[in-house]
């Protein structure tokens, strides 16, 4: 469950990116977070896994208090939660059952259980046959499956996923948005910033749309409701 | 930590400097270079210092005492100097010991003094050597003012001056060897922050899967701690060689001439070997360690 209680969020530079958010999402819910570039949306996100700190209000992620925690506490709420990005962040050096695994030996899981995990998670985004390829031998969409797969290796309760299909051709996408519904439907909340109207609105979920840094539409089943 | 966790980050610290071949090899000729150069005046120091320590030791305070002592003033005059805190030996030269000494001094004019021995217009006389050399001035001025102390003579004047000169020599030794330091310290912290700006990705998404910022520091640690010794190595053993051979030319070519005194190879080469050591795994470890921090404020 994610809650944030007026939010405010204020660069350095003087802009005003967050005016007082108030939100409440559910454990196991699927919400899409839509807006113009330059919204806010982003910010929204990075707030959630901690990369900025809220310059007022409270964010209540899963029993922690982001907005309030320690320095060295921050790891522990990452590990809570698995993200997704735009343009993947794969290691180019690793395979991708390294950049998989990865993850797991950052947390110190014990040997032993990395294997299999990792060939679950992989066989879950259907790339267990190109385990030992690396990043620059695989297509867009399967780099972003092994990205998927890196966010969900340790199981998070959340999944944050900024604007995932981003650099993806439709079909790709398609491919990617299914297996969202997937981990969606076994239990994990995600939380997703996308510009792809065709998919908000053909996959009715939740919708939050920001703007000027503030929630203007809160709805379910929602609609994207921009013109490109 | 579990020690499984050291393990892997040794393992990864190695296995970076091979991954990253050439900034690690850029990074360690660094280090070699500026340690060559540290360890040349490291020897140059430790041996000019050597030598004003030689001269220093040299120097001794003569005590002459009044010829009407009777041996029980002169007993007395011994504990006094002995109790002064600052001494460390004394020496008592009796007349007869003293006119021998005069005699040999003179060398072929000795039968000046022939005969003297049974109307010994010398003073009976004390050597007394101090702890630190320093302390000679202040010593003479105590011991000047005991009972039956005729003359205290210890070189006054010179002596000052050579203290002032090895005193000179030293500090200018210990600035140049700091600013070395230093400047081996920046140049290192330098060329390490570039491999590390190289993986900064790999740093990003340690940070995003949840890693702990020491999980992140430990392999950078085990990489600038084996940089900086791998660095140490190469000038160890080529001023232990090379400063074998000087030795070994300087003894052949003039053995007589003794007038300045080489320190030994050994425990010589130890100790720079260590110094050469310590001063590298500091600074690759510093080095890495500052550099890595940029990237943990995500």
């Amino acid at each position: 469950m994610i809650e944030m209680f007026d939010v405010w969020k204020t660069y350095p530079n003087g802009t005003n990116a967050l005016k007082g958010i108030n939100v409440r999402i559910e454990k196991g819910e699927f919400v899409y977070v839509v807006g113009p570039s330059g919204a806010g949306k982003s910010t929204f996100i990075k707030l959630m896994y901690r990369e900025e700190k809220p310059t007022k209000g409270q964010i209540f992620l899963g029993g922690f208090n982001v907005s309030r925690i320690k320095e060295r506490q921050i790891p522990m709420v990452r590990r809570s939660i698995g993200v997704v990005f735009q343009d993947f962040k794969l290691l180019p050096t690793l395979s991708v059952y390294e950049n998989v695994a990865f993850a797991m030996e950052v947390i110190e899981t014990p040997p032993k259980q990395i294997r299999p995990r990792v060939m679950d998670v992989l066989g879950l985004v259907k790339l267990k046959h190109k385990a030992k390829m690396l990043p620059s031998e695989l297509s867009g969409g399967e780099q972003q499956r092994v990205a998927l797969a890196r966010a969900l290796v340790n199981n998070p309760g959340i999944i944050i996923a900024d604007e995932p299909t981003g650099n993806l051709d439709p079909d790709t996408s398609w491919e990617i948005m299914k297996l969202f519904e997937e981990i969606n439907q076994r239990g994990t909340t995600v939380v997703m910033a996308t510009h792809n109207r065709e998919i908000v609105n053909t996959m009715r979920k939740r919708v939050i749309a920001i703007e000027a840094g503030q929630i203007v539409r809160d709805e379910q089943r929602g609609e994207y409701g921009y013109e490109d | 930590m579990k020690i499984r966790t050291l393990g892997r980050h040794v393992r990864e610290g190695v296995k970076n400097l091979g991954r990253n071949g050439w900034m690690t090899f850029a990074s360690i000729s660094a280090v070699t270079i500026t340690l060559l150069i540290l360890g040349v005046f490291l020897i140059l120091a430790m041996n000019v210092n050597y030598l004003a320590q030689t001269v220093e030791k040299q120097v001794e305070i003569r005590v002459f005492l009044d010829t009407l002592a009777t041996p029980e003033n002169v007993k007395q005059v011994e504990q006094n100097i002995r109790a002064i805190p600052k001494v460390e030996s004394v020496a008592f030269i009796p007349k007869a010991e003293g006119l021998k000494q005069l005699k040999e001094s003179m060398g072929e004019k000795a039968y000046l003094f022939e005969g003297l021995e049974k109307e010994n217009p010398l003073p009976d006389s004390f050597v007394v050597k101090t702890k630190l050399p320093q302390d000679t001035a202040d010593v003479a001025g105590q011991i000047q003012k005991l009972e039956f102390v005729e003359s205290v003579n210890y070189g006054q004047g010179t002596v000052e001056k050579l203290f002032a000169a090895t005193s000179t020599i030293r500090n200018v030794g210990i600035a140049f060897i700091v600013g070395l330091g230093f400047t081996a310290m920046f140049l290192i912290a330098n060329t390490i922050k570039l491999t590390i700006v190289a993986r900064r990705r790999e740093i990003e998404i340690m940070k995003l899967v949840g890693a702990t910022n020491w999980f992140i520091r430990w392999p950078f640690f085990v990489e600038g701690l084996l940089m900086g010794l791998l660095g140490a190595l190469i000038p160890i053993v080529l001023l232990t060689v090379s400063y074998y051979y000087l030795l070994d030319a300087v003894y052949s070519s003039m053995p007589a001439v003794q007038l300045f005194k080489l320190l030994p190879l050994f425990p010589l080469a130890y100790q720079v070997a260590l110094i050469l050591a310590a001063i590298g795994a500091f600074i690759g470890i510093w080095g890495s360690l500052v550099s890595v921090r940029r990237f943990l404020r995500i």
